[in-house]
């Protein structure tokens, strides 16, 4: 290392001025995010960039570059917005309560009504690409604008333009004119009121004080901060709303509203049985199909091999979508089949037992040859010579598998099938291509369904009706955060103990 | 096992066979099923398994070309496939690289190089890996939706906050290549050392040419994981032009919509490429697993 150090002396300069240079942009990026209203965001880049130049602007820190990129890339991309959905479960975020509390104000405070008392004529002027609008009776002048998106122009006293657009010219700009907004000197809104005039607007909310507004009827608004509204003096409130830390009071729905917390239970059993019985199939048939091809007899081996991992390789959005079309209640192949085979046309996606049967065969489909391969090679670490001596004892081929066989490959199967198993328990695609958790439960509050599994139930709170209930998103999050977590716990054990074994018996 | 009748041995092959010909059948029939249909006239035609009257409509209308019926009716295509392919292989190529670069350092440094608290931070990233994105959902596009009111450029509907999220996605594989770098000699940068190499140059001039194989393997993982992707994908990407192929193939099937025959088409088209690219891939992708499960 003293070599490296006293070269890096050397060198320290080029390096020095390139983190300086990153850190620059990366300070602007913060102090950019910062003035936009996103203090949070801003910080985690101010966090970054200290990090950075910690460590790789100081030579003690020299072998912590190299891991710096991955650890930062995991608590950026993967940590902080798992805490960050986990506490927007403690806040009411949602469609109604979308905006920050200044963004709320300046919504309503830029609300407001054309008064048409004051209207006045109005004309314009071409001025280069650009428009000037002249408002005759009160002599006042725009700046050029556009007139081609939203904007607001200052109006000043001046003569009347030379040229001014005749009526017709005039109308066919009505589209630019209504989104126009002209400031008196005095500070007044002027807005088009109609094809032939301008008014003033008069705001329907003024801000009367810190947290109040006074509505143009005289109704005074306070502002609730504690459930994210406006409110007159009867307690009406009025939206839009903004974002509050609002405590337990998703998990108080959850845990207490009967239209929610029935189907979140039904959701959550459903949701093990489902990962599970997946597990079990994909287990089962991946190791008889794998026990198969192992046998030393069976020819044609590799190209069954190849045909029976097709599902597995055809990417699972394809798939899935394709037994969404097979299945299907009036032109899905499958019930073509069924119907002249047996007289049957099955609900598929209106029934909730031939739902979920649906969900864990096509799953089973999927799932199966990823079980086979793992299988495949766990069967040839199972010694020859223990299944010799158990067959010249006079053991069953089926006993010899169950007592010699299935012993030893389950150990070092488990961290796969517990992942697995995690894996299916957050298997939001497979429910969301196939059935979007239908059939509905009825009676309920919230979109659930009931092949919903907890990840789907959380993407349609989130995404998939018009409520865009994150908050209460977010507190199911948690509640999948704390089942994950003990799996993944139990996953490392398994883990280390498979570790262990293969330490402690070199194969 | 040892020694067996040839009778016997006979009608236990005929099971073997017969038993995973049928299971064949079975598990085989949506893919012959999509095939038929993809050459089957309109979006809810039923029929036998070789169509009637083919017709290469559908498959005209995949590939982005204008279809002329024999009526005389031109019929445009419902969707841009091609372009969401080509959405698709771009995120996925670019993300893929990007895993590609942070997992291979943080394999080396996980591997190599001494630093404090190494085996917590491994076990950590092992907790963190069972992690799915899927949790992250609500905050991934809140957090975009905000930064999308700052430049557009990191907001909703644009390829560059995919890509970042998808950067999420090097734990595992910083696992699969820290598993080779392990098997390496470390002979070979003791001799590293007595040259004179830093840890950066060892990286960079006996590592690196070492890894390209297992660098291949991942990319190709890495690549495939992110086509398949459709929960992170469905969420921040919403408009029609920049859907990736996953987000986009759904709208075939809309209960309002219905293009069977188009799908079936689009599918072959889009799915067909990658299942090659696993296929091939795919013992190095189960070995992998193996590995890095065991190992520790």
């Amino acid at each position: 290392m003293t070599t490296g150090a006293g070269r890096s002396r050397s060198r320290a300069w080029p390096r020095l001025l390139a983190v300086a240079i990153v850190a620059l942009i990366l300070l602007w990026g913060a102090f950019t995010l910062y003035a936009a209203g996103q203090p949070l965001l801003g910080a985690i880049i101010l966090g970054l960039t200290t990090g950075f130049v910690v460590i790789f602007g100081s030579d003690r820190f020299y072998g912590s570059r190299f891991i710096f990129p991955g650890i930062a890339a995991v608590l950026v991309f993967i940590a902080f917005p798992v805490i960050y959905t986990i506490y927007i479960g403690f806040t009411n975020y949602s469609s109604s309560n979308l905006l920050t509390y200044p963004r709320a104000v300046e919504v309503l405070t830029a609300r407001g009504t054309v008064d048409q008392s004051t209207e006045q004529p109005f004309a314009v002027a071409r001025d280069g690409d650009e428009y000037r609008i002249w408002l005759p009776e009160s002599g006042l002048l725009s700046d050029p604008v556009p007139l081609t998106e939203e904007g607001t122009a200052a109006l000043s006293p001046a003569d009347a333009p030379e040229a001014l657009l005749d009526r017709r010219e005039a109308v066919a700009l009505r589209e630019g004119l209504a989104r126009l907004t002209l400031e008196t000197p005095e500070g007044q809104l002027i807005r088009n009121a109609g094809l032939r005039s301008f008014a003033l607007v008069v705001p329907d909310y003024v801000q009367t004080g810190p947290d109040q507004l006074t509505r143009s009827d005289g109704t005074v608004l306070t502002a609730d901060h504690r459930a994210g509204f406006f409110r007159t003096e009867d307690g009406v409130a009025v939206p839009p709303g903004w974002r509050v830390n609002v405590g337990l009071a998703n998990f108080e729905r959850i845990f207490t509203s009967q239209g929610i917390r029935g189907p979140t239970v039904e959701i959550f059993v459903w949701t093990f049985v489902f990962a599970g019985l997946s597990v079990l199939l994909c287990f089962s048939v991946g190791l008889l199909l794998a026990v198969i091809l192992q046998w030393q007899h069976l020819r044609y081996k590799p190209v069954y091999r190849v045909l029976l991992i097709l599902p597995y390789a055809v990417p699972s959005f394809i798939s899935i979508l394709v037994f969404r079309g097979l299945f299907n209640q009036n032109f899905g192949e499958i019930n073509l089949i069924l119907d002249a085979l047996f007289g049957l046309r099955p609900n598929w996606f209106t029934d909730a037992t031939l739902a979920r049967t649906m969900v864990v065969v096509v799953n089973t489909w999927l799932g199966y040859p990823y079980m086979m391969l793992l299988a495949m090679g766990f069967l040839q670490s199972v010694p020859e010579d223990h299944k010799k001596a158990a067959v010249l004892e006079g053991a069953s081929s089926v006993r010899v598998f169950f007592t010699i066989t299935l012993p030893q490959i389950i150990p070092p199967f488990l961290p796969l099938l517990i992942a697995a198993f995690a894996f299916n328990f957050n298997n939001l695609v497979l429910i969301f291509l196939l059935t979007r958790g239908l059939p509905d439960i009825p009676g309920t509050v919230i979109p659930a369904g009931r092949t919903d599994i907890l990840a789907s139930f959380t993407y349609r709170l989130a995404f998939d009706n018009a409520g865009q209930q994150f908050g209460l998103a977010g507190a199911i999050t948690l509640l999948i955060f704390v089942v994950v977590a003990v799996i993944s716990y139990a996953n490392f054990v398994a883990m280390r103990r498979a570790a262990a074994r293969r330490a402690g018996r070199p194969l | 096992m040892i020694v067996e009748r040839p009778r016997d041995l006979l009608i236990k092959k005929i099971l073997a066979h017969g038993f995973l010909l049928v299971f064949l059948a079975l598990i085989l029939f949506p893919f012959l099923m999509v095939l038929s249909i993809s050459f089957r006239q309109g979006n809810f035609a039923v029929g036998s398994l070789i169509p009637e009257n083919p017709t290469l409509e559908h498959w005209v209308l995949a590939f982005g070309f204008d279809y002329t019926r024999a009526n005389g009716d031109v019929v445009s295509p419902p969707y841009p496939v091609l372009l969401w392919m080509w959405n698709s292989i771009k995120v996925s190529v670019i993300a893929g690289l990007g895993v590609l670069a942070i997992a291979t350092i943080s394999a080396y440094s996980f591997s190599r190089i001494r630093i404090r608290g190494k085996g917590a931070m491994l076990d950590a990233l092992f907790l963190i890996q069972m992690f799915p994105t899927t949790l992250a959902l609500v905050a991934i596009f809140a957090i975009f939706d905000a930064l999308g009111g700052v430049t557009p450029i990191l907001g909703l509907n644009s390829h560059v906050a995919l890509i970042l999220i998808y950067l999420s996605g090097v734990t595992l594989h910083i696992w699969t290549i820290k598993g080779y770098f392990d098997s390496i000699d470390r002979a070979l940068d003791n001799a590293a050392a007595i040259d004179g190499a830093t840890p950066w140059q060892t990286f960079r001039h006996v590592f690196l040419p070492l890894a390209v194989p297992i660098m291949a393997v991942v990319f190709v993982l890495a690549f495939i994981g992110f086509i398949n992707d459709y929960p992170i994908a469905s969420v921040l990407i919403r408009s029609e032009s920049q859907m990736t192929l996953a987000v986009g193939a759904r709208l075939y099937l809309n209960e309002f919509r219905y293009l069977w025959g188009n799908f079936a088409a689009a599918a072959i088209l889009s799915g067909l490429p990658i299942t090659i690219v696993f296929l091939i891939a795919q013992r190095y992708l189960v070995r992998g697993l193996g590995d890095g499960a065991v190992k520790g």
